[in-house]
């Protein structure tokens, strides 16, 4: 956190200098480890490992925050009588189908509901990474379930949860994660001690842990200990995501993602949601609690903002215009398409593939074989100049006489020449002011994209064709002003906030969204953001002038709302857990809830009440229901719906490993999402043969000095200055098994790529003792390409694909790869070396074994 | 007039030289416990006063890539990798298969590499022994030679280790050497007490770059003239806290009038040492030490040879300050000697 | 300058004179010295910002003279930062101002080996013209079976994380209605 988010790293040091334990754990010791009170260095990949045996050291010794347990999680619940566990089936669940390689999840339901995953179609939910689509809210549940508060019941999700991680030890944390045990036990006692109604623990991860194959489980593990010790919900708790670039959050909640629609409505898809009610009761889920039961007047007011006057009730808002996905249509596969010749044009917007993502041999191969490609950014970027000054130039792979790809580079507007909104990594978000005009030929993207769309709606002004009518019906009328004829930022965000049609009202809650085409609103769960037609995001109430919440600074989605699901932060019968820890609570003379944040809960619902029988909705949330969002009002430690990979967080080695799983079996995520593409390829790890061939573990992220792939960074003279090299840091030890030197030069090879950075040798790197295996692990930055002031070869060259099936993100924080000293061969010489290298670790295509236990076979069989 | 202790001793500078009703002498405290080395008072500082780049040289002295303070950078973190340990509840590599540890030897490769910082003397070649010693902090047994990283001689296993960070800065020392051998007036004191070269007036003689004891000054090439921090003059002026600090994330730079700085320095030692930080020392704080304290001192965890500072700054002379530009050159004990013959030349 | 105004600028006239009779203080101090304000405090106009990097949101104060941006420092307002910036944020205005910022269309044609230059309307329609073409040549109208597909696979883009909110909306708006499907920023990476 302070090597990545320095600045936010200062409130980490108040902590600790009211008293707060640091923990850090990292494969390398980084400038956040140096200010730690603990450090652990890690072997990548092992998170699960490491958690989980929190988790089980939790319920081991009954130090579960009980009654928050009781009464805000499903720990009570019942599960299916059919469901059976990684413990009896060597790693996998029940419900495993090896020829799709995904999860049937009738097994998996709560007791009496099996019938719910009726309608899944796990490998349709993987191709469209539908688990995104329930970052604001959980997967469907019924509301009535079975329950056994005495936690007793074999089948209740504590007992099976104990059962699961039971074999998460001490012992098999070291064995796994090389953490000695005295050190993890250490972790364990200061998180537990410091749990409970008086104090709370707060988990904080970079993103580097959803670049795994089992990403979304990493961060399923931290909630489950959060959620175990009452963690959620209250101040100074909670799993903290630092995401690192301004606007990431905000492009998530307004998505440029592919199977999204803004305020996590979905994509539709092409047998699932033919029609609008198949689509918004694909949402809402009729019949079950909570607040989605309003996706129809969602839906409707998102149509309706898109296609204004054109959108009527008669003809369902025009959804009949939205595309419809058959399948993955995500930036990898998007990529492999490019190399087989199926996409014309890409745009890229701010970003850099040619260095930031993973496999950039197939990301540049593929831009190499459009017909035009337009490049917008501050800078000249590799992703700009692949054709004449890339890797594969230089082997003669890329020939530029022969590639006919048309580049167009358009400057854009830096972030003080535009105005608008980021949402940062809290949910906040802040306006900026425009300082001044962008220079000569920079603009803004809205003024491209406005400009364009202009363009291209006058160039179809007289179509007839039925595929034009959703871009002439388009509401694109946005007010300009200046010389540039610069769209306005404000008019877009009052159309995000949604407005009263016939009035054009700015809405001040999305409560106020309507399904008979009354209302239009771009964005639901952004409605406030523009409420009384005043520009919340853009208040600015100094510090000193309002409480810690500081709530009058910018403006958080939901309702400005600062923490989720404060509810929790109130004992079931309202009164706040504790003085020191109260945050939001239920004032029983005015009969509302109150406190210093918005509660998140509806206002005068009595901590008391409880829904009659065969209510649905919001009515049927009860007075303790703290987890509003979620389907049966509980905060899930097992997630009965709604993950491609599991109910429950279970150990896999990463896709490349040179270790077997300790803990099972199934070596890796068995449902991970696999492309078989000749250009692909995955080292071999445990049971294959040839792992010898990449014996090395290397980790990848940020230095504080730099920014991602580079773009903002090594074009920078200050920043470029601080860290001007590509380097890789070793141990000692390593250093003096493979003769590397200090400030010398190593090349790193893996199935894809190799590449040459200078060393390091330094303390802050280890070698793990695994089962008495000693394990080398190598950390370089990601950061450097061939453009700009500093330069160098860039480190995700050396990356395969292989995503996490529930988000389609790419396993891009651990690999394995061989290391040697000197530089690397330059030219054909460099393709030969990866050559013999894949000769050697047997890659002659096709895809790694899958399933390595026979259980399945004994589950399907 | 001319008094005894203007030239020595303790002493409010400001009025001594002349500023009627002269505000609260301003300086800075650099609390390094708390820095996090993030640099980000390197770059505020040149963006707020347009100091030139100082080389794109990797320098394998962990993460400094800036070498020393030069007068192409006025503030300078110095990054120093020891086999210590750090006040951490379990050592960092308890229980890991480690050998001996090689931050001595990676200390010594890169202080024998230089980098051209586009300033004179800016950042010559340092002495290999000596930065190992600086890395391996004052118990270290010997030296690790010349085998590669890795195979050094010294303890058998490294569970120990800390991270030490620290933001540099000139000291603006109550009796400035610097100043009293300007032949121009160039360097003068401010209604701050700091120290400041006028870029109007210097006409790059150099006299200043010897008379620093703690090396900081330098001369940028091209344009001769000696530049340093000037602790936001303008800034100051303005009521404005200077740039470095104004950004520093966790507040290991500290600026405000120093007689509170130095209290609150005073507390931060108390309050390490009540942590089981006995380490834990201040640095250029003392009134009666041989520069009459500095405008800019520091709370240390380790002797201050390691972070390249003189362990007792009163000597001026020709070739010994430069000696400590390079963070570990110096770590051999210096004697003091005369500041006098200096002294006399500005009066 | 009058003679006598000169003569009590001229520091040894001060020294001698004045209270600094060493003539290190206030009687060395130059016009230019003595002149001196924060250019903060001359700035033609000031915008509150956020930092451009991480997630952090960090606020910034812009400040702009004469048309360029002459500072960009914390805000300390700002609940989240307090004014604090860390390197690349300090380093805001070095990245808007860089030399090796691109502020011309650049073009390269099919088989070319090296840029050349292109009026930016000119590009504008180019792309529009282009992006018109690949829609049409990928088109599909339904499925195998007749649900409607209404899209494009021929047409991509990357980016967004670094953009505002107003920005993105219109991105995935436009390429919406247009058909385009496979619309993906850093949040998939």
């Amino acid at each position: 956190m302070a090597e990545a988010h320095p600045v936010g790293f200062q409130w980490v040091m108040e902590a600790k200098l009211r008293g707060a334990k640091v923990f850090h754990v990292d494969p390398r010791f980084t400038r956040t480890s140096a200010l730690a009170d603990t450090y652990l260095p890690i072997r990548a990949g092992t998170d699960i490992a490491l958690l989980g045996g929190i988790v089980r050291y939790i319920l081991d010794n009954e130090l579960d925050f009980r009654e928050y347990v009781l009464a805000y999680t499903n720990a009570a619940t019942i599960v299916s009588e059919e469901f059976a566990d990684t413990e009896d089936l060597d790693g996998l669940f029940s419900g495993y189908d090896p020829k799709t390689n995904t999860y049937g999840t009738r097994s998996w339901q709560y007791a009496g509901h099996e019938q719910n995953a009726g309608t899944r179609n796990a490998h349709k939910e993987r191709e469209t990474a539908a688990g995104l689509r329930h970052e604001s809210h959980g997967m469907p549940v019924g509301g009535r379930v079975q329950r056994d508060e005495t936690l007793q019941h074999p089948r209740c999700v504590y007992q099976i949860l104990k059962r699961h991680f039971a074999r998460y030890t001490p012992e098999m944390v070291e064995r796994t994660c090389g953490i000695p045990q005295e050190k993890f036990l250490e972790l364990a006692r200061a998180w537990t001690e410091n749990s409970g109604r008086e104090r709370t623990g707060v988990l904080i991860y970079s993103v580097g842990w959803t670049q795994h194959s089992v990403g979304v489980q990493y961060i399923r593990t931290g909630a489950i200990i959060q959620l175990l010790l009452g963690n959620m919900g209250r101040p100074g708790g909670g799993v903290l995501a630092l995401r690192g670039h301004a606007s990431i959050q905000g492009s998530t909640d307004i998505p440029t993602l592919f199977n999204l629609l803004p305020g996590y409505l979905p994509m539709p898809h092409h047998t699932d949601h033919v029609t609008f009610t198949d689509w918004v009761d694909s949402i809402r889920h009729p019949g079950q609690k909570g607040f989605w039961d309003d996706a129809r007047a969602f839906g409707a007011s998102l149509l309706k903002a898109y296609w204004g006057d054109a959108a009527t009730p008669e003809n369902d808002f025009c959804y009949g215009y939205l595309p419809r996905m058959t399948g993955d249509h995500g930036t990898y596969q998007t990529v492999l398409n490019m190399i087989d010749g199926k996409v014309k044009g890409y745009f890229l917007l701010g970003q850099n593939p040619a260095v930031g993502s993973a496999h950039g041999k197939a990301q540049r191969l593929g831009m190499a074989n459009l017909d035009w490609l337009v490049v917008r950014d501050l800078f000249m970027i590799e992703s700009a100049t692949f054709w004449k000054n890339s890797p594969e130039v230089e082997t003669g792979e890329i020939v530029p006489e022969e590639c006919r790809t048309e580049v167009f580079f358009l400057p854009a507007a830096s972030h003080v020449e535009k105005e608008g909104t980021f949402t940062q990594t809290q949910r906040l978000l802040q306006w900026r002011e425009k300082a001044l005009d962008p220079p000569a030929d920079a603009r803004s993207e809205l003024w491209f994209f406005f400009h364009l769309g202009r363009v291209i709606r006058e160039k179809l002004a007289g179509s007839d064709r039925p595929r034009d009518r959703a871009v002439r019906d388009l509401t694109w009328d946005y007010p300009t002003h200046g010389d540039l004829a610069e769209p306005s930022a404000e008019a877009v965000l009052k159309e995000i906030n949604g407005y009263e049609v016939a009035t054009g009202r700015p809405l001040s809650s999305f409560t106020e969204a309507k399904d008979d085409g009354s209302t239009a609103v771009g964005c639901w769960i952004y409605t406030g953001v523009y409420a009384d037609g005043v520009n919340q995001a853009a208040r600015r109430k100094s510090r000193h002038d309002q409480d810690w919440v500081a709530a009058e600074w910018g403006w958080a989605w939901p309702a400005n709302r600062r923490i989720l699901y404060n509810r929790a932060s109130a004992a079931p019968d309202g009164r706040p857990w504790s003085e020191r820890k109260k945050y939001v609570w239920w004032d029983a003379d005015k009969g509302e809830w109150t406190g210093y944040d918005v509660p998140d809960f509806e206002k005068k619902k009595p901590p008391t009440y409880r829904p009659p029988e065969g209510t649905t909705g919001v009515a049927g949330l009860a007075g303790d229901d703290a987890f509003i969002m979620q389907g049966d009002g509980k905060g899930w430690l097992y997630v009965p719906t709604g993950l491609q990979d599991g109910p429950m967080p279970t150990h896999y080695e990463p896709a490349e490993s040179p270790v077997r799983n300790p803990l099972y079996g199934q070596q890796a995520n068995p449902t991970r999402k696999v492309y078989d593409n000749p250009v692909n390829s995955v080292n071999p790890s445990p049971p294959q043969e040839h792992t010898d061939v990449f014996p090395y573990v290397f980790t990848v992220s940020r230095l504080t000095e730099h920014h991602t792939a580079g773009g903002m960074s090594r074009m920078v003279p200050r920043l470029a200055e601080l860290q001007p090299a590509m380097f890789v840091e070793v141990s000692p030890e390593l250093a003096g098994e493979l003769g590397l030197a200090h400030l010398g030069w190593a090349h790193l090879i893996s199935g894809r790529a190799a590449i040459e950075a200078q060393v390091l040798v330094t303390d802050r790197l280890t070698p793990l003792r695994l089962d008495g295996r000693v394990i080398h692990q190598v950390w370089l930055p990601y950061h450097f390409g061939r453009e700009g002031i500093v330069t160098g070869d860039s480190v995700n060259d050396l990356f395969g694909i292989t995503l996490d099936p529930n988000v389609l993100i790419q396993e891009s924080k651990v690999g394995t790869c061989d290391i040697r000293p000197g530089r690397r061969p330059t030219g054909a010489a460099l393709l030969e070396l990866v050559d013999d290298y894949r000769r050697r670790a047997g890659l002659t295509g096709g895809r790694p074994p899958i399933v390595t236990t026979d259980a399945s076979e004994r589950e399907v069989g | 007039m001319i008094e005894a202790n203007s030239l020595y001793g303790p002493l409010d500078p400001a009025p001594d030289a002349g500023w009627v009703e002269a505000p609260a002498r301003m300086g800075f405290f650099t609390d390094t416990s708390v820095c996090i080395g993030c640099k980000a008072c390197e770059v505020a500082c040149k963006e707020w006063n347009g100091v030139p780049d100082s080389g794109f040289d990797l320098l394998g002295m962990s993460y400094d890539n800036t070498g020393a303070l030069t007068a192409n950078s006025w503030r300078h973190v110095a990054f120093i990798e020891q086999p210590r340990p750090a006040g951490h509840r379990t050592p960092p590599f308890a229980g890991d298969p480690t050998g001996a540890a090689a931050s001595p030897g990676s200390a010594a490769a890169a202080a024998g590499t230089a980098a051209d910082t586009g300033t004179n003397p800016g950042l010559p070649p340092g002495r290999p022994e000596a930065a190992a010693r600086m890395a391996a902090g004052p118990d270290f047994l010997g030296m690790p030679g010349s085998q590669p990283p890795g195979r050094a001689t010294g303890p058998e296993s490294r569970t120990d280790f800390r991270w030490l960070m620290m933001s540099d800065v000139c000291k603006h020392c109550t009796h400035a050497a610097c100043l009293d051998v300007c032949p121009t007036g160039s360097l003068f004191r401010t209604e701050f007490g700091t120290v400041v070269v006028q870029e109007d007036i210097c006409n790059g003689c150099g006299y200043c770059i010897a008379a620093c004891p703690y090396g900081v000054i330098d001369q940028r090439k091209g344009d001769g003239r000696a530049w340093k921090c000037t602790l936001c003059y303008d800034r100051l002026g303005a009521g404005m806290t200077p740039a470095c600090a104004q950004a520093c994330p966790t507040e290991s730079i500290q600026f405000g009038p120093l007689d509170e700085l130095r209290e609150r320095a005073a507390q931060r030692v108390a309050a390490l040492h009540d942590r089981g930080v006995p380490e834990a020392r201040l640095y250029g704080h003392d009134p009666t030490d041989g520069v009459g304290g500095d405008g800019a001192f520091f709370l240390l965890l380790d002797e201050p040879e390691v972070y390249g500072l003189p362990p007792d700054p009163v000597v001026t002379t020709r070739d010994l300050p430069k000696m400590w530009k390079r963070a570990g050159v110096a770590a051999l004990a210096m004697a003091a000697a005369a500041v006098a013959a200096f002294v006399g030349g500005s009066s | 300058m009058g003679l006598k105004t000169f003569i009590e600028g001229w520091p040894v006239y001060r020294q001698l004179t004045g209270t600094d009779p060493l003539g290190r203080g206030a009687a060395a101090q130059s016009a230019r010295s003595a002149a001196l304000t924060a250019r903060t405090e001359t700035a033609d106009c000031m915008a509150r910002s956020v930092c451009p990097y991480c997630a952090v949101g960090c606020g910034q104060r812009v400040f702009v003279k004469d048309g360029r941006v002459t500072q960009i420092e914390g805000d300390p307002d700002s609940p989240i930062s307090r004014g604090r910036l860390c390197p690349k944020g300090s380093a805001s205005k070095n990245l808007v101002t860089s030399p090796l910022r691109q502020t011309t269309v650049r073009y390269r044609r099919p088989y070319a080996t090296e840029w050349e230059d292109l009026d930016l309307d000119t590009a504008l329609d180019m792309i529009a013209d282009r992006v018109l073409a690949a829609r049409d040549a990928t088109w599909e109208d339904t499925d195998e079976d007749g649900r409607p597909l209404n899209r494009t696979l021929g047409i991509a883009s990357l980016g967004g994380a670094t953009l505002d909110n107003e920005e993105n909306y219109i991105i995935k708006k436009l390429f919406t209605a247009l058909g385009a499907l496979q619309i993906e920023n850093q949040a998939r990476i």
